[in-house]
């Protein structure tokens, strides 16, 4: 019995293997047939043309050989969105000793990332410990952390982690069950509670063939689905700085590279490690443990006085209103 | 009730009297306009509630979890009252059945009105990420919905059989949807073997799986970070709710069945002695955990606990908190220890009380916390510092307890409600007297 059961099963495998053998090759030359009627027609032309190589010499080819290409615009940069930038990890140094509650960060992030709702991505808290100890001004963004309850709990995978340090969304998969935001500690996601009133903006992103992407955060937003500070990838892309970072006019936001060791307000770069330990550099709520991206120096030493910055406090709006300022 | 045919006159479906249709048509428009406020809300988004950025969660998801809270109720009262032999459940159990597999689908749609992408929902499907607690959610109510879907048709076998006879000359059409729901049932001996193993399988199923699925419930809370959730305590917190409201709702519905169908014969005041003393065994193992939720970390308050905890002490939900602890559990608990108190009118109002403070009750589990987030609430509206649920959400969520409530009523229509084949058995209601009447 055992015998035979033997017997017949390298009997299957045999025939299998051999199967497998022919349809592979059977597979090989339909292919290698098929990619010779799909071919254009290689004989020559008798007509040649004349092309400049990228050397600088003229030559002669059949005009038959000449097929165009499709122009790659990003060749050198491309990389899957859910995995993001490779060799990257990006960090955000907020200086909380030159925030004068200014807001211009707030109304730049606002205008880039097309948000007419009423809860800005990007908050300036008036912050005081305690009755005793003194107030600041503490801008927060997503704090993109390496342990993102946010993406813990999403069912969908609609939030994601890259390898780059950034958690994005993904407004195309969404379904609106808003536990990311009951699991964000730092409140930084946003809800789209209606159709998001952007007027033209998503007009004019039609006519510049512009495909959303969970790299641009709000071109556009998506009724039911949540928004928040995406570290402005399409910006660093083109080697550019988030605009919360060039928009800064005390140079608050560092933005940089964790490799590379270094962060930029634009106006000087620094080494990561330097300035974290030179000015005491911590994260928010790093006892919950969620690994945030983004570092804060304390506010000490400051070149302001914390109640400059009230001139700009809105206790009740984030986003200004067109027809408003 | 002296012979079988008495007790299959009582005990059969009855058509809808007077107050019937009545009742039965309020449901039906409650529902339509429930529905119409729905369709209004896909249409123009989730802004026609008073949910916001802060308040992300709201009364359609403390409705959720009430109706997974009664769906418990099955699991109680069916399967831990079978385990632990107590016979008096007889003419209870259905009725059981009924609130739980009423309750479960209506769970199920009630999560999904919560949704702000309807159209996304095969999403959960095609992109399902096991680590999700809301994935959890997608895989155990469907299982406790099937295993509870079972629980209530095995049971009903025998008796589909013996209305299928019983309407054979009044209502031809009736009787043969009986017989074809009844499979084929003979009683025979094999049939019987048959259907009591799997009857037993899925009472016992259903006590894993009934916990299962109230600590998943919890779990969508406890897995965050928020104030007044992330706690230990919520799992067995919420199991031991199930139980206060799955209780208070079955003695609610057993009273009124009652009333309505006049079984004051076959639900005896006995039941409702029996059924007062598991509402105080809930009352107070439910108030052993809020002690421990509520109690005890006010010795030792971080500062955003203190907020929280003050916020439902003497703060803004103090009334609320404090009428469905004090008015929904404590003073229920204490009038189930009288004999008096267990009596069917006075274990009425206490059921309602309690099944009205379960729902409450949630409302104060999850809105508070939603408002004290770890950062203050700055740059939003001031009335996004609150919530009360608006017009759309009153009416939708009322739509889905009417839906509750029909599901009951139909089932509780063109089914008997008190199983007729048991208590024949128990009654010793003689096997010629069943052939007899079958014949």
């Amino acid at each position: 019995m055992e015998d035979n059961s033997n017997n017949s099963r390298r009997k299957f495998l045999d025939k299998g293997l051999k199967l497998g053998l022919v349809a592979a090759l059977g597979g090989i030359g339909l292919s290698k047939l098929t990619s010779k009627l799909n071919a254009k027609s290689t004989e020559a032309s008798g007509e040649t043309v004349e092309l400049m190589t990228t050397e600088g010499t003229i030559v002669q080819v059949d005009s038959s050989a000449v097929v165009e290409i499709e122009h790659a615009e990003d060749h050198d940069t491309k990389y899957n969105v859910r995995e993001g930038m490779p060799n990257r990890k990006f960090v955000m140094v907020v200086d909380l000793a030159k925030c004068k509650n200014a807001l211009s960060c707030q109304s730049a992030c606002n205008k880039a990332h097309y948000i007419t709702g009423d809860n800005a991505w990007l908050k300036v808290y008036k912050m005081q410990e305690s009755k005793d100890t003194a107030p600041y001004w503490m801008p927060t963004t997503c704090q993109h952390c390496d342990q993102p309850a946010c993406v813990t709990v999403c069912p969908v995978d609609a939030t994601f982690k890259r390898r780059d340090g950034l958690v994005l969304i993904d407004n195309d998969r969404c379904i609106g069950c808003r536990f990311c935001m009951a699991a964000c500690p730092y409140s930084a996601r946003i809800f789209n509670w209606s159709e998001p009133d952007q007027g033209e903006i998503t007009l004019n992103l039609d006519m510049l063939n512009h495909t959303p992407s969970p790299e641009h955060g709000g071109a556009p937003s998506v009724k039911g689905t949540v928004d928040k500070c995406d570290f402005c990838p399409h910006m660093v892309k083109e080697g550019e700085l988030p605009h919360c970072v060039t928009a800064c006019p005390n140079g608050v936001f560092y933005f940089g590279d964790k490799y590379e060791d270094t962060v930029t307000n634009g106006d000087e770069t620094l080494r990561l490690g330097k300035l974290l330990e030179d000015k005491a550099g911590y994260r928010l709520m790093e006892g919950l443990g969620t690994e945030p991206s983004v570092y804060y120096l304390p506010p000490t030493n400051r070149s302001n006085t914390f109640e400059e910055g009230l001139e700009n406090y809105t206790e009740f709006q984030s986003v200004e209103k067109p027809g408003e300022s | 009730m002296k012979n079988y045919d008495t007790l299959l006159k009582d005990l059969a479906p009855r058509q809808f009297n007077r107050k019937g249709v009545i009742w039965t048509s309020v449901l039906v428009i409650i529902i339509i306009i429930g529905a119409i406020a729905y369709i209004d809300q896909v249409r123009q988004g989730q802004i026609v509630t008073n949910m916001r950025d802060y308040a992300l969660w709201g009364i359609y998801i403390s409705n959720f979890v009430f109706f997974v809270a009664t769906s418990f109720v099955g699991a109680v009262v069916v399967s831990i009252l079978r385990l632990t032999k107590n016979e008096w459940r007889t003419p209870l159990v259905r009725i059981a059945e009924i609130i739980t597999l009423a309750s479960i689908t209506m769970a199920g749609i009630t999560i999904m009105l919560d949704m702000a992408r309807p159209d996304r929902l095969l999403n959960l499907f095609i992109y399902a990420r096991l680590q999700s607690p809301i994935t959890w959610d997608v895989i155990i109510i469907p299982t406790f919905l099937v295993i509870s879907f079972l629980l209530l048709y095995f049971p009903l076998l025998p008796d589909l059989a013996i209305l299928k006879d019983y309407f054979k000359k009044t209502k031809p059409g009736l009787s043969k949807m009986y017989g074809k729901l009844s499979l084929n049932w003979t009683g025979s001996e094999k049939q019987k073997a048959l259907q009591a193993k799997s009857i037993k399988i899925i009472a016992i199923l259903l006590i894993p799986v009934g916990l299962v699925l109230q600590t998943v419930d919890a779990w969508l809370f406890s897995t965050t970070y928020r104030i007044g959730w992330d706690s230990t305590n919520m799992g067995g917190y919420f199991i031991s709710g199930a139980m206060v409201a799955g209780v208070g709702a079955l003695i609610t519905v057993v009273y009124v069945i009652r009333r309505v169908y006049k079984l004051e014969n076959y639900i005896t005041e006995l039941h409702f002695d029996k059924l007062g003393k598991l509402l105080a065994l809930a009352c107070l193992i439910y108030l052993y955990f809020n002690m421990n939720e509520y109690l005890i970390p006010s010795y030792t308050p971080s500062k955003g606990e203190s907020i929280h905890l003050n916020t439902l002490f003497t703060g803004s939900y103090a009334g609320l908190f404090w009428l469905v602890t004090v008015v929904g559990l404590i003073i229920p608990a204490i009038a189930m220890f009288f004999k008096k108190g267990r009596k069917p009118n006075p274990m009425f109002i206490f059921g309602l009380i309690v099944v009205i403070g379960s729902w409450w009750k949630r409302f104060i589990i999850i809105t508070p916390t939603l408002l004290h987030p770890f950062l203050p609430i700055e740059g939003v509206p001031e009335s996004w510092r609150h919530y009360f649920p608006s017009l759309h959400e009153w009416l939708i969520t009322v739509a889905t307890l009417a839906m509750a409530l029909l599901i009951i009523t139909l089932l509780v229509r063109y089914f008997p409600v008190i199983p007729i084949q048991r208590t024949a058995e128990e009654k010793k209601l003689s096997k010629n007297d069943l052939k007899e009447v079958s014949s």
